[in-house]
Protein backbone atom coordinates (compact mmCIF):
# COMPACT_ATOMS: atom_id res chain seq x y z
CA UNK A 1 0.00 0.00 0.00
CA UNK A 2 2.85 2.38 0.79
CA UNK A 3 4.40 1.69 -2.62
CA UNK A 4 1.04 2.44 -4.19
CA UNK A 5 0.69 5.62 -2.14
CA UNK A 6 4.14 6.82 -3.11
CA UNK A 7 3.38 5.99 -6.73
CA UNK A 8 0.17 8.01 -6.65
CA UNK A 9 2.12 10.86 -5.07
CA UNK A 10 4.48 10.86 -8.07
CA UNK A 11 1.55 10.76 -10.47
CA UNK A 12 0.05 13.81 -8.77
CA UNK A 13 3.39 15.65 -9.05
CA UNK A 14 3.76 14.71 -12.71
CA UNK A 15 0.27 15.85 -13.66
CA UNK A 16 0.58 19.02 -11.62
CA UNK A 17 3.97 19.83 -13.15
CA UNK A 18 2.71 19.26 -16.69
CA UNK A 19 -0.36 21.45 -16.09
CA UNK A 20 1.66 24.29 -14.61
CA UNK A 21 4.21 24.22 -17.45
CA UNK A 22 1.48 24.00 -20.10
CA UNK A 23 -0.52 26.90 -18.61
CA UNK A 24 2.46 29.13 -18.00
CA UNK A 25 4.24 28.54 -21.33
CA UNK A 26 2.56 31.34 -23.32
CA UNK A 27 3.13 33.88 -20.55
CA UNK A 28 6.78 32.93 -19.97
CA UNK A 29 7.50 32.88 -23.71
CA UNK A 30 5.98 36.33 -24.14
CA UNK A 31 7.97 37.82 -21.29
CA UNK A 32 11.19 36.13 -22.51
CA UNK A 33 10.72 37.43 -26.05
CA UNK A 34 10.02 40.94 -24.77
CA UNK A 35 13.44 41.03 -23.04
CA UNK A 36 15.28 39.51 -26.02
CA UNK A 37 17.27 41.40 -28.62
CA UNK A 38 16.02 39.29 -31.54
CA UNK A 39 13.52 40.83 -33.96
CA UNK A 40 12.12 37.45 -35.01
CA UNK A 41 11.09 35.95 -31.67
CA UNK A 42 14.13 33.64 -31.43
CA UNK A 43 14.11 31.56 -28.27
CA UNK A 44 16.18 31.46 -26.20
CA UNK A 45 17.06 35.04 -27.17
CA UNK A 46 20.64 35.57 -28.44
CA UNK A 47 21.02 38.47 -26.06
CA UNK A 48 18.97 40.32 -23.47
CA UNK A 49 17.89 43.87 -24.14
CA UNK A 50 15.33 46.49 -23.25
CA UNK A 51 15.00 47.87 -26.77
CA UNK A 52 11.37 46.78 -27.19
CA UNK A 53 10.43 48.60 -24.00
CA UNK A 54 12.23 51.72 -25.21
CA UNK A 55 10.26 51.55 -28.42
CA UNK A 56 6.96 51.54 -26.53
CA UNK A 57 7.28 55.29 -26.00
CA UNK A 58 7.40 55.98 -29.74
CA UNK A 59 4.68 53.52 -30.67
CA UNK A 60 2.07 55.46 -32.62
CA UNK A 61 -1.39 55.23 -31.07
CA UNK A 62 -0.32 53.25 -28.03
CA UNK A 63 -0.61 55.97 -25.41
CA UNK A 64 -4.04 57.23 -26.56
CA UNK A 65 -5.34 53.64 -26.60
CA UNK A 66 -4.00 53.05 -23.10
CA UNK A 67 -5.66 56.25 -21.86
CA UNK A 68 -9.01 55.30 -23.44
CA UNK A 69 -8.82 51.80 -21.93
CA UNK A 70 -7.94 53.07 -18.45
CA UNK A 71 -10.68 55.70 -18.50
CA UNK A 72 -13.35 53.32 -19.78
CA UNK A 73 -12.31 50.58 -17.33
CA UNK A 74 -12.24 52.95 -14.35
CA UNK A 75 -15.56 54.69 -15.04
CA UNK A 76 -17.44 51.55 -16.08
CA UNK A 77 -16.17 49.70 -12.99
CA UNK A 78 -17.26 52.57 -10.75
CA UNK A 79 -20.75 52.62 -12.28
CA UNK A 80 -20.99 48.82 -12.10
CA UNK A 81 -20.00 48.84 -8.43
CA UNK A 82 -22.80 51.26 -7.52
CA UNK A 83 -25.46 49.47 -9.62
CA UNK A 84 -24.17 46.01 -8.72
CA UNK A 85 -23.91 46.56 -4.97
CA UNK A 86 -27.42 48.03 -4.73
CA UNK A 87 -28.76 45.10 -6.72
CA UNK A 88 -26.80 42.56 -4.66
CA UNK A 89 -28.34 43.99 -1.45
CA UNK A 90 -31.80 43.61 -2.99
CA UNK A 91 -31.06 40.04 -4.06
CA UNK A 92 -29.73 38.94 -0.67
CA UNK A 93 -31.96 40.93 1.70
CA UNK A 94 -35.14 41.21 -0.36
CA UNK A 95 -38.03 38.79 -0.15
CA UNK A 96 -39.61 39.08 -3.55
CA UNK A 97 -40.25 36.57 -6.32
CA UNK A 98 -37.92 36.24 -9.30
CA UNK A 99 -34.64 36.83 -7.43
CA UNK A 100 -33.13 33.72 -9.02
CA UNK A 101 -34.11 34.95 -12.49
CA UNK A 102 -32.71 38.42 -11.85
CA UNK A 103 -29.35 37.12 -10.69
CA UNK A 104 -29.08 34.76 -13.70
CA UNK A 105 -29.98 37.69 -15.96
CA UNK A 106 -27.31 39.93 -14.42
CA UNK A 107 -24.56 37.31 -14.73
CA UNK A 108 -25.65 36.14 -18.21
CA UNK A 109 -23.38 38.54 -20.18
CA UNK A 110 -20.49 36.36 -18.99
CA UNK A 111 -22.05 33.25 -20.49
CA UNK A 112 -23.13 34.48 -23.91
CA UNK A 113 -20.73 34.88 -26.85
CA UNK A 114 -19.12 38.31 -26.49
CA UNK A 115 -19.11 38.93 -30.22
CA UNK A 116 -22.88 38.38 -30.43
CA UNK A 117 -23.45 40.84 -27.59
CA UNK A 118 -21.17 43.30 -29.37
CA UNK A 119 -23.05 43.00 -32.66
CA UNK A 120 -26.40 43.28 -30.91
CA UNK A 121 -25.24 46.42 -29.09
CA UNK A 122 -23.85 47.93 -32.28
CA UNK A 123 -27.25 47.67 -33.93
CA UNK A 124 -29.31 48.30 -30.82
CA UNK A 125 -27.43 51.50 -29.92
CA UNK A 126 -27.81 52.71 -33.49
CA UNK A 127 -31.55 52.08 -33.27
CA UNK A 128 -31.69 54.04 -30.01
CA UNK A 129 -29.77 56.93 -31.53
CA UNK A 130 -26.54 56.54 -29.55
CA UNK A 131 -23.84 57.26 -32.10
CA UNK A 132 -20.98 58.59 -29.98
CA UNK A 133 -18.22 55.95 -29.96
CA UNK A 134 -16.79 56.85 -26.56
CA UNK A 135 -20.25 56.92 -24.97
CA UNK A 136 -21.16 53.59 -26.55
CA UNK A 137 -17.94 52.02 -25.28
CA UNK A 138 -18.65 53.22 -21.76
CA UNK A 139 -22.28 52.06 -21.77
CA UNK A 140 -21.25 48.67 -23.20
CA UNK A 141 -18.42 48.14 -20.72
CA UNK A 142 -20.74 48.53 -17.73
CA UNK A 143 -22.48 45.38 -19.03
CA UNK A 144 -19.09 43.61 -18.98
CA UNK A 145 -18.12 44.74 -15.48
CA UNK A 146 -21.53 44.41 -13.77
CA UNK A 147 -21.60 40.55 -13.62
CA UNK A 148 -18.27 40.43 -11.76
CA UNK A 149 -19.49 42.87 -9.12
CA UNK A 150 -22.91 41.27 -8.67
CA UNK A 151 -21.48 37.74 -8.43
CA UNK A 152 -18.85 38.57 -5.82
CA UNK A 153 -20.88 40.97 -3.70
CA UNK A 154 -23.88 38.59 -3.60
CA UNK A 155 -21.48 35.87 -2.45
CA UNK A 156 -19.99 38.05 0.27
CA UNK A 157 -23.36 39.39 1.46
CA UNK A 158 -24.87 35.91 1.76
CA UNK A 159 -22.05 34.97 4.14
CA UNK A 160 -22.45 38.14 6.19
CA UNK A 161 -24.28 37.74 9.48
CA UNK A 162 -26.74 40.63 9.53
CA UNK A 163 -27.47 40.17 13.24
CA UNK A 164 -24.03 41.80 13.77
CA UNK A 165 -25.64 45.07 12.71
CA UNK A 166 -28.39 44.63 15.28
CA UNK A 167 -25.70 43.85 17.83
CA UNK A 168 -23.84 47.06 16.96
CA UNK A 169 -27.07 49.03 17.33
CA UNK A 170 -27.80 47.44 20.69
CA UNK A 171 -24.32 48.54 21.74
CA UNK A 172 -25.21 52.13 20.90
CA UNK A 173 -24.31 52.63 17.24
CA UNK A 174 -26.67 54.58 15.06
CA UNK A 175 -27.91 52.69 11.97
CA UNK A 176 -25.58 54.48 9.49
CA UNK A 177 -22.66 54.10 11.90
CA UNK A 178 -23.41 50.39 12.26
CA UNK A 179 -23.38 50.05 8.49
CA UNK A 180 -20.07 51.88 8.00
CA UNK A 181 -18.32 50.32 11.00
CA UNK A 182 -19.55 46.73 10.66
CA UNK A 183 -20.92 46.01 7.21
CA UNK A 184 -18.44 48.03 5.13
CA UNK A 185 -15.24 46.57 6.66
CA UNK A 186 -16.66 43.07 6.36
CA UNK A 187 -17.49 43.53 2.69
CA UNK A 188 -14.48 45.63 1.69
CA UNK A 189 -12.22 42.73 0.59
CA UNK A 190 -14.85 41.19 -1.69
CA UNK A 191 -15.79 44.63 -2.91
CA UNK A 192 -12.22 45.59 -3.87
CA UNK A 193 -11.47 42.21 -5.42
CA UNK A 194 -14.58 42.27 -7.58
CA UNK A 195 -13.77 45.81 -8.66
CA UNK A 196 -10.23 44.83 -9.56
CA UNK A 197 -11.26 41.87 -11.70
CA UNK A 198 -14.08 43.85 -13.30
CA UNK A 199 -11.50 46.50 -14.18
CA UNK A 200 -9.20 43.88 -15.75
CA UNK A 201 -12.11 42.34 -17.68
CA UNK A 202 -12.88 45.73 -19.16
CA UNK A 203 -9.21 46.43 -19.93
CA UNK A 204 -8.89 43.07 -21.72
CA UNK A 205 -12.18 43.03 -23.57
CA UNK A 206 -12.07 42.86 -27.35
CA UNK A 207 -15.25 41.17 -28.71
CA UNK A 208 -17.47 44.07 -27.65
CA UNK A 209 -14.94 46.89 -27.98
CA UNK A 210 -14.14 45.89 -31.57
CA UNK A 211 -17.51 47.25 -32.71
CA UNK A 212 -17.06 50.62 -31.02
CA UNK A 213 -13.89 52.08 -32.46
CA UNK A 214 -13.03 54.90 -34.79
CA UNK A 215 -9.84 56.66 -35.80
CA UNK A 216 -9.61 58.51 -32.46
CA UNK A 217 -11.11 56.04 -30.02
CA UNK A 218 -9.48 52.63 -29.71
CA UNK A 219 -9.06 50.51 -26.62
CA UNK A 220 -5.74 48.86 -25.91
CA UNK A 221 -6.66 45.29 -27.04
CA UNK A 222 -8.05 46.64 -30.32
CA UNK A 223 -4.91 48.69 -30.92
CA UNK A 224 -2.80 45.62 -30.11
CA UNK A 225 -4.81 43.50 -32.50
CA UNK A 226 -4.08 46.07 -35.18
CA UNK A 227 -0.33 45.97 -34.42
CA UNK A 228 -0.36 42.15 -34.56
CA UNK A 229 -2.09 42.17 -37.93
CA UNK A 230 0.05 44.93 -39.42
CA UNK A 231 3.56 44.21 -38.20
CA UNK A 232 4.06 41.66 -35.43
CA UNK A 233 7.30 42.34 -33.57
CA UNK A 234 8.45 41.94 -29.96
CA UNK A 235 7.11 45.41 -29.07
CA UNK A 236 3.73 43.71 -28.74
CA UNK A 237 5.37 41.20 -26.42
CA UNK A 238 6.57 44.15 -24.33
CA UNK A 239 3.01 45.51 -24.06
CA UNK A 240 1.81 41.99 -23.21
CA UNK A 241 4.47 41.65 -20.52
CA UNK A 242 3.22 44.88 -18.92
CA UNK A 243 -0.34 43.48 -18.91
CA UNK A 244 0.95 40.23 -17.38
CA UNK A 245 2.60 42.29 -14.65
CA UNK A 246 -0.71 44.10 -14.05
CA UNK A 247 -2.47 40.73 -13.69
CA UNK A 248 0.21 39.53 -11.25
CA UNK A 249 -0.28 42.65 -9.12
CA UNK A 250 -4.04 42.08 -9.14
CA UNK A 251 -3.54 38.45 -8.14
CA UNK A 252 -1.23 39.35 -5.24
CA UNK A 253 -3.67 41.98 -3.96
CA UNK A 254 -6.59 39.57 -4.43
CA UNK A 255 -4.70 36.91 -2.49
CA UNK A 256 -4.04 39.33 0.38
CA UNK A 257 -7.67 40.47 0.45
CA UNK A 258 -9.68 37.28 0.08
CA UNK A 259 -7.18 34.45 -0.42
CA UNK A 260 -6.14 32.44 -3.45
CA UNK A 261 -8.59 29.59 -2.84
CA UNK A 262 -11.52 31.99 -2.71
CA UNK A 263 -10.45 33.44 -6.06
CA UNK A 264 -10.64 29.96 -7.56
CA UNK A 265 -14.25 29.45 -6.42
CA UNK A 266 -16.47 28.71 -9.32
CA UNK B 1 -49.30 48.55 6.62
CA UNK B 2 -46.53 46.16 7.61
CA UNK B 3 -48.77 43.11 7.36
CA UNK B 4 -49.95 44.28 3.96
CA UNK B 5 -46.30 44.73 2.88
CA UNK B 6 -45.46 41.23 4.01
CA UNK B 7 -48.53 39.76 2.38
CA UNK B 8 -47.66 41.19 -1.02
CA UNK B 9 -44.11 40.23 -1.93
CA UNK B 10 -44.06 42.93 -4.63
CA UNK B 11 -44.22 45.62 -1.95
CA UNK B 12 -40.87 44.74 -0.44
CA UNK B 13 -39.05 48.09 -0.59
CA UNK B 14 -35.61 46.42 -0.70
CA UNK B 15 -36.56 45.14 -4.15
CA UNK B 16 -36.37 48.72 -5.43
CA UNK B 17 -32.57 48.60 -5.04
CA UNK B 18 -32.42 46.06 -7.87
CA UNK B 19 -34.34 48.33 -10.23
CA UNK B 20 -31.46 50.49 -11.57
CA UNK B 21 -29.22 47.54 -12.53
CA UNK B 22 -32.06 45.52 -14.04
CA UNK B 23 -33.40 48.51 -15.95
CA UNK B 24 -29.92 49.31 -17.23
CA UNK B 25 -29.36 45.80 -18.54
CA UNK B 26 -32.85 45.64 -20.05
CA UNK B 27 -32.17 48.78 -22.10
CA UNK B 28 -28.55 48.35 -23.18
CA UNK B 29 -28.28 44.53 -23.24
CA UNK B 30 -31.62 42.72 -23.50
CA UNK B 31 -33.15 45.19 -25.95
CA UNK B 32 -30.21 45.00 -28.40
CA UNK B 33 -30.30 41.18 -28.32
CA UNK B 34 -34.04 41.23 -29.00
CA UNK B 35 -33.54 43.85 -31.71
CA UNK B 36 -30.88 41.65 -33.35
CA UNK B 37 -33.29 38.72 -33.30
CA UNK B 38 -36.12 40.80 -34.79
CA UNK B 39 -33.84 42.23 -37.46
CA UNK B 40 -32.70 38.80 -38.56
CA UNK B 41 -36.36 37.93 -39.13
CA UNK B 42 -37.26 41.10 -41.00
CA UNK B 43 -36.90 41.25 -44.77
CA UNK B 44 -37.71 44.10 -47.16
CA UNK B 45 -41.36 42.98 -47.21
CA UNK B 46 -41.92 42.25 -43.53
CA UNK B 47 -41.57 39.12 -41.45
CA UNK B 48 -39.51 36.39 -43.09
CA UNK B 49 -37.42 33.33 -42.31
CA UNK B 50 -35.78 33.58 -45.73
CA UNK B 51 -32.28 34.47 -44.36
CA UNK B 52 -32.24 31.29 -42.28
CA UNK B 53 -33.52 29.16 -45.15
CA UNK B 54 -30.88 30.47 -47.54
CA UNK B 55 -28.17 30.23 -44.87
CA UNK B 56 -28.98 26.63 -44.06
CA UNK B 57 -29.44 25.56 -47.68
CA UNK B 58 -25.93 26.66 -48.63
CA UNK B 59 -23.52 23.71 -48.32
CA UNK B 60 -20.63 26.16 -47.80
CA UNK B 61 -22.27 27.34 -44.58
CA UNK B 62 -22.67 23.77 -43.42
CA UNK B 63 -18.95 23.36 -43.81
CA UNK B 64 -18.49 26.41 -41.60
CA UNK B 65 -20.84 24.93 -39.00
CA UNK B 66 -18.86 21.68 -39.30
CA UNK B 67 -15.55 23.53 -38.80
CA UNK B 68 -16.94 25.30 -35.74
CA UNK B 69 -18.26 22.18 -34.05
CA UNK B 70 -15.25 20.01 -34.95
CA UNK B 71 -12.70 22.48 -33.56
CA UNK B 72 -14.83 23.08 -30.47
CA UNK B 73 -15.13 19.32 -29.97
CA UNK B 74 -11.38 18.78 -30.18
CA UNK B 75 -10.64 21.71 -27.88
CA UNK B 76 -13.12 20.38 -25.33
CA UNK B 77 -11.65 16.88 -25.54
CA UNK B 78 -8.07 18.10 -25.05
CA UNK B 79 -9.17 20.31 -22.14
CA UNK B 80 -10.97 17.39 -20.54
CA UNK B 81 -8.06 14.98 -20.94
CA UNK B 82 -5.68 17.45 -19.28
CA UNK B 83 -8.16 19.13 -16.96
CA UNK B 84 -9.73 16.08 -15.32
CA UNK B 85 -6.50 14.64 -13.88
CA UNK B 86 -5.28 18.19 -13.20
CA UNK B 87 -8.33 18.87 -11.03
CA UNK B 88 -7.54 15.77 -8.96
CA UNK B 89 -3.88 16.73 -8.73
CA UNK B 90 -4.93 20.19 -7.55
CA UNK B 91 -7.18 18.71 -4.85
CA UNK B 92 -4.60 16.16 -3.66
CA UNK B 93 -1.45 18.31 -3.95
CA UNK B 94 0.49 19.53 -0.94
CA UNK B 95 0.11 23.13 0.19
CA UNK B 96 3.00 24.61 -1.81
CA UNK B 97 2.25 22.74 -5.04
CA UNK B 98 -1.40 23.68 -4.68
CA UNK B 99 -0.49 27.37 -4.52
CA UNK B 100 1.72 27.09 -7.60
CA UNK B 101 -1.09 25.34 -9.48
CA UNK B 102 -3.72 27.85 -8.39
CA UNK B 103 -1.53 30.75 -9.52
CA UNK B 104 -0.93 29.17 -12.92
CA UNK B 105 -4.68 28.58 -13.30
CA UNK B 106 -5.96 31.96 -12.08
CA UNK B 107 -3.26 34.24 -13.50
CA UNK B 108 -4.05 33.52 -17.19
CA UNK B 109 -7.73 34.26 -16.43
CA UNK B 110 -7.00 37.94 -15.87
CA UNK B 111 -4.98 38.30 -19.07
CA UNK B 112 -6.78 39.11 -22.30
CA UNK B 113 -7.29 36.70 -25.20
CA UNK B 114 -5.38 39.02 -27.56
CA UNK B 115 -2.24 38.73 -25.42
CA UNK B 116 -2.53 34.95 -25.11
CA UNK B 117 -3.33 34.36 -28.79
CA UNK B 118 -0.31 36.49 -29.71
CA UNK B 119 1.81 34.42 -27.34
CA UNK B 120 0.67 31.25 -29.09
CA UNK B 121 1.67 32.74 -32.42
CA UNK B 122 5.22 32.75 -31.06
CA UNK B 123 4.96 29.32 -29.43
CA UNK B 124 3.66 27.59 -32.58
CA UNK B 125 6.25 28.97 -35.02
CA UNK B 126 8.59 26.66 -36.92
CA UNK B 127 11.36 27.66 -34.49
CA UNK B 128 8.89 27.86 -31.59
CA UNK B 129 8.90 26.02 -28.28
CA UNK B 130 6.51 23.23 -29.31
CA UNK B 131 8.43 22.39 -32.51
CA UNK B 132 11.73 22.40 -30.60
CA UNK B 133 10.24 20.10 -27.97
CA UNK B 134 8.81 17.62 -30.49
CA UNK B 135 12.11 17.45 -32.36
CA UNK B 136 14.04 17.15 -29.10
CA UNK B 137 11.89 14.24 -27.92
CA UNK B 138 12.26 12.60 -31.32
CA UNK B 139 8.63 12.69 -32.47
CA UNK B 140 9.52 14.99 -35.37
CA UNK B 141 12.58 14.60 -37.56
CA UNK B 142 12.71 18.29 -38.39
CA UNK B 143 10.85 21.33 -37.06
CA UNK B 144 7.48 22.07 -38.64
CA UNK B 145 5.22 25.05 -38.44
CA UNK B 146 2.11 24.51 -36.31
CA UNK B 147 0.90 28.07 -36.71
CA UNK B 148 -1.97 28.38 -39.22
CA UNK B 149 -2.84 24.68 -38.86
CA UNK B 150 -5.92 23.23 -37.20
CA UNK B 151 -3.75 21.32 -34.70
CA UNK B 152 -2.11 24.59 -33.68
CA UNK B 153 -5.50 26.24 -33.24
CA UNK B 154 -6.79 23.38 -31.07
CA UNK B 155 -3.63 23.41 -28.94
CA UNK B 156 -3.71 27.18 -28.41
CA UNK B 157 -7.43 27.34 -27.69
CA UNK B 158 -7.26 24.36 -25.33
CA UNK B 159 -4.49 26.10 -23.40
CA UNK B 160 -6.48 29.33 -23.14
CA UNK B 161 -9.71 27.62 -22.01
CA UNK B 162 -8.15 24.98 -19.73
CA UNK B 163 -8.80 26.90 -16.46
CA UNK B 164 -12.53 26.81 -17.24
CA UNK B 165 -12.35 23.01 -17.30
CA UNK B 166 -10.16 22.57 -14.20
CA UNK B 167 -11.99 24.94 -11.83
CA UNK B 168 -15.55 23.48 -12.07
CA UNK B 169 -14.20 19.92 -11.77
CA UNK B 170 -11.95 20.94 -8.86
CA UNK B 171 -14.94 22.50 -7.10
CA UNK B 172 -16.62 19.05 -6.92
CA UNK B 173 -13.45 16.98 -6.45
CA UNK B 174 -12.47 18.90 -3.32
CA UNK B 175 -15.82 17.98 -1.74
CA UNK B 176 -15.41 14.23 -2.32
CA UNK B 177 -14.54 12.36 0.82
CA UNK B 178 -11.49 10.15 0.06
CA UNK B 179 -12.87 7.70 2.61
CA UNK B 180 -15.59 6.75 0.11
CA UNK B 181 -13.04 5.22 -2.22
CA UNK B 182 -11.26 3.60 0.74
CA UNK B 183 -14.57 2.10 1.82
CA UNK B 184 -14.91 0.65 -1.66
CA UNK B 185 -11.42 -0.81 -1.36
CA UNK B 186 -12.22 -2.40 2.01
CA UNK B 187 -15.25 -4.01 0.43
CA UNK B 188 -12.99 -5.54 -2.21
CA UNK B 189 -13.62 -3.26 -5.20
CA UNK B 190 -10.83 -2.97 -7.76
CA UNK B 191 -9.35 0.52 -8.40
CA UNK B 192 -11.06 0.66 -11.81
CA UNK B 193 -14.43 -0.33 -10.34
CA UNK B 194 -13.99 2.24 -7.56
CA UNK B 195 -13.29 4.92 -10.13
CA UNK B 196 -16.21 4.15 -12.43
CA UNK B 197 -18.74 3.49 -9.66
CA UNK B 198 -17.74 5.94 -6.92
CA UNK B 199 -15.47 8.76 -8.08
CA UNK B 200 -16.65 9.37 -11.63
CA UNK B 201 -20.38 9.72 -10.83
CA UNK B 202 -19.55 12.16 -8.03
CA UNK B 203 -17.49 14.38 -10.35
CA UNK B 204 -19.97 14.34 -13.25
CA UNK B 205 -21.72 17.63 -12.35
CA UNK B 206 -18.35 19.41 -12.45
CA UNK B 207 -17.43 17.69 -15.70
CA UNK B 208 -20.71 18.74 -17.29
CA UNK B 209 -20.27 22.39 -16.40
CA UNK B 210 -16.59 22.38 -17.40
CA UNK B 211 -17.40 20.80 -20.76
CA UNK B 212 -20.24 23.27 -21.31
CA UNK B 213 -18.02 26.27 -20.47
CA UNK B 214 -15.18 25.18 -22.74
CA UNK B 215 -17.42 24.04 -25.58
CA UNK B 216 -19.50 27.21 -25.71
CA UNK B 217 -16.39 29.42 -25.48
CA UNK B 218 -14.71 27.42 -28.25
CA UNK B 219 -17.77 27.72 -30.46
CA UNK B 220 -17.79 31.48 -30.11
CA UNK B 221 -14.06 32.29 -30.04
CA UNK B 222 -13.05 34.91 -32.58
CA UNK B 223 -9.63 36.42 -32.00
CA UNK B 224 -7.96 33.06 -31.30
CA UNK B 225 -8.80 31.52 -34.72
CA UNK B 226 -8.11 34.74 -36.58
CA UNK B 227 -4.59 34.95 -35.10
CA UNK B 228 -3.76 31.23 -35.00
CA UNK B 229 -5.18 29.92 -38.26
CA UNK B 230 -6.04 32.96 -40.36
CA UNK B 231 -8.93 33.93 -42.60
CA UNK B 232 -8.89 30.85 -44.82
CA UNK B 233 -10.42 28.81 -42.01
CA UNK B 234 -13.90 30.04 -41.19
CA UNK B 235 -16.02 29.35 -38.17
CA UNK B 236 -19.46 30.73 -37.33
CA UNK B 237 -18.03 33.55 -35.27
CA UNK B 238 -15.29 34.56 -37.70
CA UNK B 239 -17.95 34.57 -40.45
CA UNK B 240 -20.15 36.73 -38.24
CA UNK B 241 -17.31 39.11 -37.34
CA UNK B 242 -16.17 39.42 -40.94
CA UNK B 243 -19.66 40.04 -42.29
CA UNK B 244 -19.96 43.03 -39.95
CA UNK B 245 -16.41 44.35 -39.86
CA UNK B 246 -15.30 43.74 -43.46
CA UNK B 247 -18.15 42.79 -45.75
CA UNK B 248 -20.72 45.13 -44.21
CA UNK B 249 -23.33 42.42 -44.77
CA UNK B 250 -25.57 43.02 -41.75
CA UNK B 251 -28.23 40.51 -42.80
CA UNK B 252 -25.76 37.61 -42.98
CA UNK B 253 -24.08 38.80 -39.78
CA UNK B 254 -27.35 38.99 -37.85
CA UNK B 255 -28.46 35.56 -39.05
CA UNK B 256 -25.15 33.99 -38.06
CA UNK B 257 -25.20 35.83 -34.73
CA UNK B 258 -28.66 34.48 -33.87
CA UNK B 259 -27.65 30.93 -34.83
CA UNK B 260 -24.57 31.22 -32.61
CA UNK B 261 -26.62 32.72 -29.79
CA UNK B 262 -29.18 29.90 -29.94
CA UNK B 263 -26.33 27.38 -29.92
CA UNK B 264 -24.66 29.02 -26.89
CA UNK B 265 -27.89 29.44 -24.92
CA UNK B 266 -28.93 25.83 -25.51
CA UNK B 267 -25.52 24.62 -24.31
CA UNK B 268 -25.78 26.72 -21.12
CA UNK B 269 -29.41 25.80 -20.40
CA UNK B 270 -28.93 22.14 -21.29
CA UNK B 271 -25.82 21.74 -19.18
CA UNK B 272 -27.36 23.54 -16.20
CA UNK B 273 -30.31 21.17 -16.35
CA UNK B 274 -28.05 18.14 -16.73
CA UNK B 275 -25.71 19.21 -13.92
CA UNK B 276 -28.68 19.76 -11.59
CA UNK B 277 -30.10 16.32 -12.43
CA UNK B 278 -26.74 14.62 -11.92
CA UNK B 279 -26.14 16.56 -8.71
CA UNK B 280 -29.55 15.44 -7.45
CA UNK B 281 -28.94 11.79 -8.21
CA UNK B 282 -25.44 11.76 -6.71
CA UNK B 283 -26.60 12.73 -3.22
Amino acid sequence: MTVLERLSQYVVWAIAGFTVVFLMTPLIVTVAVSFGSSTVFTLPPPDWSLRWYERLANMRGLLPALVVSLQIAAVSTAIAMVLGTLCAIALVRGRFPGRETISTFLVSPLMLPGLVIGIAMLQGFKAMGLRDVYGSLLVAHVVITLPYVVRTVVGALSLFDFSLIDAARTLGCSYPAALTRVLVPALAPAFLTSGMFAFLASMDNYPISIFFTDAWTKTLPIQMLQYVEERPDPTIAAISACLVLLAIVALVIGDRLVGLRKLADF
Amino acid sequence: MTTKGAASPWRDPVALLAVPAVLYLLVVYAFPLLWLFMKSLTGPTGLTVQPYVSFLSDPFNWRIVGNTLRVAGWVTLVCFLIGYPAAFALARAGALLQIVMLVSIILPLSIGAVVKAFAWQIVLRRDGVVAQLLVGVGIWDEPQRLLFTETGLVLGAANIFLPFMILPIYSVVKLINPRLSEAGATLGATPLYRFTHVTLPLTLPGVVSGVAFVFSMSVSMFVIPSLLIGDRFQTLSTLMGRSFLLMRNEQLGSTTAVILLVLAVSIVVGSTWLARRLGGSAT
